[in-house]
């Protein structure tokens, strides 16, 4: 189950990228909500009968590789018997924890042997030593050469990057961006949409050097190219410091210094803050939602050039949101976490985690009111938004009262489609130009 | 072919206890031959001898790390030896400690769900043969305690994990350096000349 989420998170909003540039490039504002909604719930609909296939697809293989290799792993022992294979893998090294000697090898050195002894060992040892050999090339061919072949590269780097969460990130920004009041300027977009993919691009990669050994003893990260060792930690580092520099001065020269100096500091915050606190304390959650909240903030501030109320709005939807999603994902992962030592909520503080879930959910419909007073959207918005949130919010409520793993999977998935959800309902009502706030001046 | 192949492998390994060190261990029918190393990492893995390049295995089933035989080249500098010697030495620290970890964790997850099924009044086993577990709700004690009792371990692992991570990727930019530095030398020397 943990591998699947992210990935169809990340499917689900690669649908919505595509979703939103279409919006940013027809300004289409003279359609009505309605035909929005309808066309993202078709679009959901598609990617969700997919997603639940290729889960299902996922999870017979997941399994089917996982009785393989139980086999294989288990074979070299002779004195485990093969029956035991059926058992769970966890009594299995119960049994071997108990630090046995290693097994006594078949010529006995302590004596010689006589002729009749020597030859049944002989060809008991040469049909072992067969047996063996068979075992030793299965195992021999999972040893793969640690030469990094070019034509690879763009893959690895891509996984080393996360590009699909990078995706979700600058889709955000995007989103900041558009939601800005001011003129569309192509040119500004553009390059505060490679600057911020090229800024977390570094800062996963660096994320992912940081967590080798605990990423290869859990399910969900086990796959990723340091941990099988496709790319040196040099060229990952490397790789990192490529993408920063290009990315932070892009920000900084090509849009302005303060979005250069907000994509630094999420940077920082993100490799030297959340990564090590993740074993420290639980605080990294709180400090991971600001990591998250910052790149809709980026976006405005790339638009405007000033951190006003309508970035703040952004950055505090999107710090919400990352509770809810975060909360109810870590709740499947306690045993990973646990052996891992990572200090998550769900495993020190239950009660915490889904309170404050909830807390955020609520929270969400609050923010969602601030918009049309802070001018960012019309009244419309809070009004056609209410339905999602007033969800979002019931199952936050059912997590925290079921507190059990059906709730939690449920809370996650609505997660994934409410935020784009959200985003593109906040972009439909987005105040036009000129438009007078309440009471106010006609803003110019 | 399968007759062959021991014979292969009578020769081919001394050659790489030879060139390999510490890193090419035998499997265990042979472990007699070898009682003098650790008996830290087992595998009958040789690279082929034509490979100058490091090979990664599969994860190990305790500590689920990927073991790495290092290639040592013949005319391997100081620099180059001290990488491959820190980060052979990091890898057996990094098993330890995981398969340690997890071997630890697996042992105390089992007294756990036999304690608590013996306090409700349970069998390991149901009816059908199949083993009884504990839900979700009710491991979740175990993790909580399991987390709290490993922090101060894991607190002193990781410091030390960072500090070697960084020394290893220090030391592998080194050795880039001086690589590409032995490269431009020779050819500096022939123009000079």
């Amino acid at each position: 189950m943990a591998a699947s989420p992210h990935t169809l998170s990340s499917r689900l909003l690669t649908g919505w990228v595509g979703g939103c540039v279409w919006y940013l490039e027809g300004r289409a504002m003279q359609e009505s909500p309605r035909e929005f909604i309808r066309l993202f719930r078709s679009v959901r609909k598609q990617w969700m009968t997919f997603q639940h296939f290729t889960f299902l697809r996922r999870m017979y293989v997941t399994q089917l590789n996982r009785s393989l290799n139980q086999q294989v792993k288990r074979k070299p022992e002779p004195t485990v018997s093969p029956f035991l294979e059926r058992s769970s893998l966890a009594q299995a090294k119960a049994e071997t924890c108990a630090m046995r000697p290693l097994p006594p090898p078949h010529l006995p050195l302590a004596r010689k042997p006589n002729d009749k002894e020597l030859l049944e060992l002989e060809s008991a040892s040469v049909i072992e030593g067969s047996l063996d050999v068979g075992r030793e090339t299965k195992e021999e061919k999972q040893w793969k050469e640690m030469k990094l072949h070019l034509d690879d590269l763009p893959g690895i780097l891509a996984r080393l990057s996360k590009i699909k969460l990078t995706a979700l990130v600058v889709s955000t920004t995007s989103a900041g961006f558009a939601l800005a009041p001011g003129p569309f300027d192509l040119p500004c977009f553009l390059l505060t949409f490679v600057g911020t993919g090229l800024a977390s691009c570094a800062a996963n990669s660096i994320n992912q050097f940081f967590e080798v050994p605990f990423d290869s003893n859990m399910n969900r990260t086990k796959n990723r190219p340091l941990v099988r060792g496709q790319i040196s930690p040099l060229l990952a580092v490397s790789f990192a410091t490529c993408c920063a520099v290009p990315g932070v001065a892009l920000l900084t020269w090509g849009v302005n210094p303060l979005t250069g100096a907000l994509g630094v500091f999420n940077i920082f915050l993100y490799t030297c803050c959340y990564t090590p606190l993740k074993k420290i304390s639980i605080a990294n959650t709180w400090v991971g939602a600001v990591v998250g909240a910052i790149p809709p903030v980026m976006g405005w501030t790339a638009a405007t050039g000033s951190l006003d109320a309508g970035a703040f709005l952004l950055g505090g939807i999107l710090y919400s949101w990352q509770f809810p999603h975060f909360n109810a994902l870590s709740w499947g992962l306690r045993e990973d976490y646990s052996r891992g030592g990572y200090c998550m909520m769900s495993v020190t503080h239950p009660a915490l985690c889904r309170r404050v879930a909830l807390r955020h959910c609520l929270a969400l419909i609050g923010l969602s009111a601030a918009a049309p007073v802070l001018d960012v959207t019309t009244w419309t918005f809070p009004a056609i938004s209410l339905p999602i949130n007033l969800y979002i919010s019931y199952l936050g409520f059912r997590f925290y009262v079921d507190a059990d793993r059906k709730s939690s999977r449920k809370l996650f998935f609505c997660s994934l489609w409410h935020l784009p959800l959200f985003l593109l309902l906040m972009l439909t009502c987005k105040r036009p130009p000129g438009a007078t706030c309440a009471g106010g001046e006609p803003r110019g | 072919m399968a007759a062959l192949r021991p014979r292969r492998r009578a020769l081919v390994s001394p050659l790489c206890r030879a060139f390999s060190g510490p890193g090419c261990q035998l499997a265990p029918e042979r472990a007699g031959e070898r009682r003098d190393t650790a008996p830290s990492r087992v595998s009958g893995f040789c690279p082929p001898r034509k490979s100058c390049h490091d090979w990664i295995g599969p994860p190990d089933k305790h500590s689920n790390l990927r073991p790495v035989h290092f290639y040592v080249p013949e005319n391997e500098s100081p620099l180059e030896q001290k990488l491959r010697k820190l980060r052979q030495e990091t890898q057996e620290w990094n098993q330890q400690f995981w398969a340690n970890q997890n071997l630890t964790f697996c042992r105390e997850k089992e007294e756990f769900i036999r304690s608590r099924l013996k306090a409700k009044g349970l069998e390991l086993r149901t009816g059908s043969g199949q083993k009884a577990t504990l839900d979700a709700e009710e491991m979740a004690d175990f993790y909580k305690e399991f987390l709290s009792k490993n922090f101060q371990k894991h607190l002193c692992y990781n410091r030390d994990w960072y500090k070697r991570n960084f020394a290893i990727t220090f030391f592998m930019g080194k050795v880039a350096l001086e690589r590409v530095w032995h490269k431009l030398r020779p050819k500096q020397r022939k123009t000079s000349t």
